[in-house]
This record gives C-alpha cells, sequence and structure tokens, in this order.
C-alpha cells in the first residue's frame, strides 16, 4: 500500500505547491499507516526529484521517457494510474489546478476510485474515509464520504502548509507502459506567463474593481503589486469592460484564489466575486461605499476614494520595509 | 457533425445557502434554477459555431441529469438555440453517477464534441467532463478558453497553470470550458422562448449506476470577525496592522 502524489513540474522545476502536496500526502499517509510515492512526468534533474523527500516523499518515481511532452490528459492518466498499480496506492494526491482538475477525474473512472475534488483539510476519518469540501463557492462546507477501497483527492491551493519530513526520497525511472497509448493533443503554440507571479499561486494578491473608473489608472496597482511581490487580479465588470484581461478576473466564474492577503480596491463585493476570494486569509477594502459588502467580508477597511489612497500605501509600505 | 452541451441545473448564484433535514440536504425552498454559468457559455459557444455554416455542425443537442423539476432550465437551452433536450431521469448522485448516465446515451446516439462547463456552481466538483472522457475512452482538453473549427479541423486554446497553449485534438472529443470560450450568455428572445416549447425533449430513463461518493451534511461558515475600520488619512495605521497583527507584508 502507499500514498501516490503527482507532483507536476514547471520546466523541471518543482514550486510551493508541489511541497504543499507531498506535505499533505505525508499527512494522509501516516493517517493510513503507509508511506508517500511521488510519480513525475518528463524531464527532472534527480536533484530537483529528491527535494520531495524534504517534505515526505520515500520514493519518487521519474517518468522520463522522451514521449510525454505537455499535458495529453489520457498519457498522463495512463502513467499515473499504471504507478498507483504499482505503488498499490490507497489514496492518490494530485492539486485542483489546472491539470489536476483535468486528470483526477479521469483517474477516478480508470481506477474505480471515488474522488473527493478540491479538499482543504486533512480527512477526518480513513475508515470510513470522510473528508471536507467546500461547496457553493464558499457558501458552505461539506463532509464527503467515499465508498471505494481507493480514494482520489485533489488539494486546494494555498491550503496546506509546508511541513518538513527531513527525510530523503530515492529515485526511480518508471517506465508506465507508455508504448501503448497514442498521444492525441497535439500542442501547437505554448505561451508561457514567466514574468509575472501566477495568480493562483500568490501570497499576495492586489486587485481593481469599477471604482477604479479607468483602465488607465492601473499604475499605482501594478506599483503596489511589485513593492509586495503580489500577483494582479481584477473584478467581473473591469474584464468585461476589457480594462484588464479575461485572465486576471477573480470570482465566481473567473478564478478561485486563496492567498494569504487580498487587496480590493474599488470593489463593491458582489456575491460572486466573494466566492472567488472569500479563502483568503486577509482581506483589505478600499471602497468609497462604507455600505459596500466588501466590508463584510474584509478584516480591514478603508473608506476613501483608492486613486487617493493607493499614494499614500504605497509610500507608507516603502517606509516599513526600509525600517 | 453533432454537438452535445451538459447541462447542470443549479441554485442561481446569488442564492443565500440553507440547509434542512438536520444539514443534510439542501434547502430548495424558494430557489432560482438557472443553467450552470459555464455550460451556459458552452452553449452559446456551439450556437455560435453552428451559425457558421462552414462549422458542418447539424444539430446542438443539451443534456441535462436529473428530475422532471430540472426542464425548465433545459426549456431555456432550447430557448437559446438547442434543437434538442435529453432528460436523464435519474437522482443526481455524485459526479460519477452523472457522467455515467451521459457516457450511456453517447454510446447509443453518437455525439462528436461533448462540451462540459469547467465546474458547477452548487457541488464545485470540477469532474464530469473528465469523467465523461474517461468512461468514453475520448481524448478531453480542459480549462478550455476558446475552440474553433477550421475547415473540419480543432484549433483550441486552452489555460495551463502558468501559460496558454494552442493544441488540437481529433473528432470525437470532450472539451471542458472556462471564462472566455464566450464573451456573453446568449439571452433568450421571446421568439426562441416560443420555439422552445415546440422542440423535442425525451427523457431518458436512468441506467444502473452506483455512486461512488456522497455528500454527508453541510455547514455553514463561521461568521468573520467585523471590520476593523482604518481613517483614509491615517494608512500608515493600516500598514502598521498588516506587518504587526496580522502579518503579512
Amino acid at each position: 500500500m502507499s500514498v501516490l502524489v503527482y507532483t507536476e513540474n514547471w520546466d523541471g522545476k518543482f514550486k510551493k505547491l508541489s511541497f504543499e502536496l507531498v506535505s499533505y500526502a505525508t499527512k494522509v499517509a501516516s493517517l493510513l499507516d503507509t508511506s508517500v510515492t511521488a510519480i513525475s512526468i518528463g524531464k527532472v534533474e534527480e536533484a530537483e526529484l529528491a527535494k520531495l523527500g524534504i517534505y515526505g516523499a520515500s520514493t519518487v518515481l521519474s517518468a522520463d521517457d522522451g514521449k510525454a511532452g505537455g499535458l495529453d490528459n489520457q498519457l498522463y492518466t495512463s502513467i499515473i494510474s499504471a504507478a498507483a498499480e504499482k505503488t498499490g496506492a490507497r489514496a492518490i494526491i494530485l492539486s485542483h489546478n489546472n491539470s489536476g482538475k483535468a486528470l483526477a477525474p479521469r483517474l477516478s473512472v480508470k481506477l474505480a476510485a471515488g474522488l473527493a475534488p478540491g479538499v482543504t483539510a486533512l480527512p477526518e476519518s480513513a475508515d470510513p474515509f470522510i473528508v471536507s469540501k467546500k461547496v457553493f463557492s464558499g457558501k458552505a462546507f461539506s463532509r464527503v464520504k467515499i465508498n471505494t477501497e481507493k480514494v482520489i483527492l485533489t488539494l486546494a491551493q494555498n491550503s496546506f502548509e509546508l511541513i518538513e519530513a527531513g527525510g530523503t526520497a530515492s529515485v526511480e525511472p518508471f517506465d508506465g507502459g507508455l508504448a501503448d497509448v497514442a498521444v492525441q493533443t497535439s500542442i501547437k503554440d505554448i505561451q508561457k506567463q514567466s514574468s509575472k507571479v501566477l495568480l493562483t499561486d500568490a501570497e499576495t494578491v492586489v486587485s481593481g474593481g469599477r471604482g477604479m473608473k479607468s483602465g488607465d489608472n492601473w499604475q499605482p496597482l501594478e506599483q503596489l503589486a511589485d513593492l509586495l511581490g503580489a500577483a494582479l487580479a481584477c473584478s467581473r465588470p473591469v474584464s468585461d469592460e476589457g480594462w484588464r484581461s479575461h485572465d486576471e478576473h477573480t470570482g465566481q466564474t473567473g478564478k478561485i484564489i486563496a492567498p494569504n492577503l487580498y487587496l480590493a480596491f474599488g470593489i463593491s463585493g458582489a456575491i460572486q466575486h466573494l466566492a472567488g476570494v472569500s479563502s483568503s486569509k486577509f482581506i483589505v477594502a478600499v471602497n468609497t461605499d462604507k455600505d459596500a459588502p466588501i466590508f463584510e467580508a474584509a478584516d480591514y477597511g478603508i473608506i476613501g476614494d483608492a486613486a487617493r489612497v493607493l499614494p499614500d500605501l504605497i509610500k507608507e509600505i516603502k517606509t516599513a520595509k526600509a525600517q | 457533425m453533432k454537438l452535445l452541451i451538459c447541462i447542470s441545473n443549479v441554485p442561481d448564484t446569488t442564492t443565500k445557502v440553507r440547509f434542512v433535514n438536520d444539514n443534510t440536504a439542501f434547502d430548495t425552498n424558494g430557489v432560482q434554477w438557472i443553467i450552470n454559468p459555464w455550460d451556459e457559455l458552452a452553449l452559446t459557444r456551439a450556437m455560435e459555431l453552428r451559425e457558421d455554416a462552414s462549422s458542418g455542425i447539424e444539430k446542438v443537442t443539451v443534456i441535462t441529469v436529473g428530475p422532471a423539476a430540472a426542464e425548465p432550465t433545459l426549456r431555456k437551452g432550447l430557448a437559446i438555440g438547442a434543437d434538442d433536450a435529453i432528460r436523464v431521469d435519474a437522482e443526481v448522485g455524485d459526479a460519477y453517477l452523472v457522467a455515467s448516465q451521459i457516457a450511456e446515451v453517447v454510446k447509443k446516439d453518437n455525439y462528436d464534441i461533448i462540451l462540459n462547463g469547467i465546474e458547477s456552481s452548487d457541488y464545485n466538483s470540477s469532474a464530469v467532463g473528465g469523467m465523461l472522457a474517461e468512461l468514453l475512452d475520448r481524448p478531453s482538453v480542459s480549462a478550455v478558453s476558446s475552440l474553433r473549427l477550421d475547415k473540419g479541423a480543432v484549433v483550441i486554446n486552452r489555460e495551463i497553470d502558468g501559460g496558454k497553449e494552442e493544441v488540437s485534438v481529433p473528432v470525437p472529443f470532450v472539451a471542458i470550458v472556462q471564462k472566455g470560450i464566450a464573451k456573453e450568455p446568449r439571452i433568450p428572445a421571446m421568439r426562441g422562448i416560443m420555439m422552445a416549447r415546440k422542440k423535442p425533449l425525451q427523457v431518458v430513463p436512468a441506467a444502473a449506476v452506483e455512486p461512488l461518493t456522497e455528500f454527508l451534511d453541510f455547514t455553514l461558515p463561521t461568521p468573520k470577525e467585523p471590520c476593523k475600520m482604518v481613517d483614509a488619512d491615517n494608512v500608515k495605521e493600516l500598514v502598521q496592522l498588516l506587518q504587526n497583527e496580522a502579518k503579512v507584508i
């Protein structure tokens, strides 16, 4: 038996998300009284793979035969399910990010394993297997019982801390029987977002709403984001108006995020917007309307015009950082 | 080519959620039901594609799994422009049950392109599309933000974690779509609503499938502490709170 965790890589490197996943898998493994095996697909150097051991993986299977290029859902599902079978995985853990959402449902069918998607905490029991997840876009939580012997979990991003277990992982090449699987997805073009902090990964997010009055007024938000190492986000009207790209839309139909700090400028806080940001650990709201619903969700608030507050805020943060 | 759009019947996104029966069931009392927002965008895109004669699309079908109470939402899909509708008469268990019911329909009456929204706004599972593709052994592409048909060739843009890709897959396939797939959802016109009443809505009996998971009970989040207000002329205080109290900068 084992707990299998799929650790995606970005140009051969892992990131905080990968280590969060392994930390989580290690806790699940101790609940099930077993160990963690990680499966990595594509080219990753051995030293990088071995880092997963720090967070508790005892074995890392590296499927790197050159065939697995970009994400092909069927191919990746085959590799992960072969690894699950080889290790007798009782639980398979993926991130609730784009690739995890693409792969976990396929794995669920292939392995006849019940799926609890987007979990935010450890299972409360292993037999029966019960774990909590958000429902109704964060308006409620539900306890999910998985009725199958094998279980699959996808972990919501930024919902679990890093835990250094201090071990070492043995790295083994893994074949996965890829020869029989045809790659169906052909990738014609890739545009990487390399220079900025990824919105779904960011620990701090600076966000603007209709109260910013125009897309031309984003410069102070950009400056604040740079200062804090933050990602930029926006509310739906802003992306609908074309002031900012759809990629930055945060809310029910856009991106769901859970940063440590979410700074909302000129955002009234419609229920659909709050659905996307309510998991933030701290919310700061700046809005001219004292009755705006954003203040019910916020931890700290300023009633005022974002355009006037922002320069002061940037100045004060610079001063604070200089000390 | 035939398109199938999977529709989830969900509470309006502004619904204040409540639970009944010792918090084991969602309280449907007074709830307005809508097409799941992403499914509505998928249907809108299907309509746009069909209007282009060169796309070779003959028919757009909407399907849902659920009791008769879900039919008004399916009719709305017909009013937006779908040609016909299918309701699988099953209680909605989990995503696996829903995907299995739809897979049975597709096995009998083939559809070339199946579109699913990336998640449903009620149980947020993001699972039906991927499960359906695996049950049918078809390629799937997820986080799709644009889909074009260029002389029979499929051109898809998808979001990956850390960028965007343009990809193609052979037909038949399942696309799991998100924001960007269509600009604005279509609103049914009066003519569409009138025509929808006459369009075929087929009710299919449920296949014998057991769900893999179940929702035991529900809880509402604990109310937040009241917001601490800082004067707009004293931004320094906010920075101090963020530094010393929240410890986030």
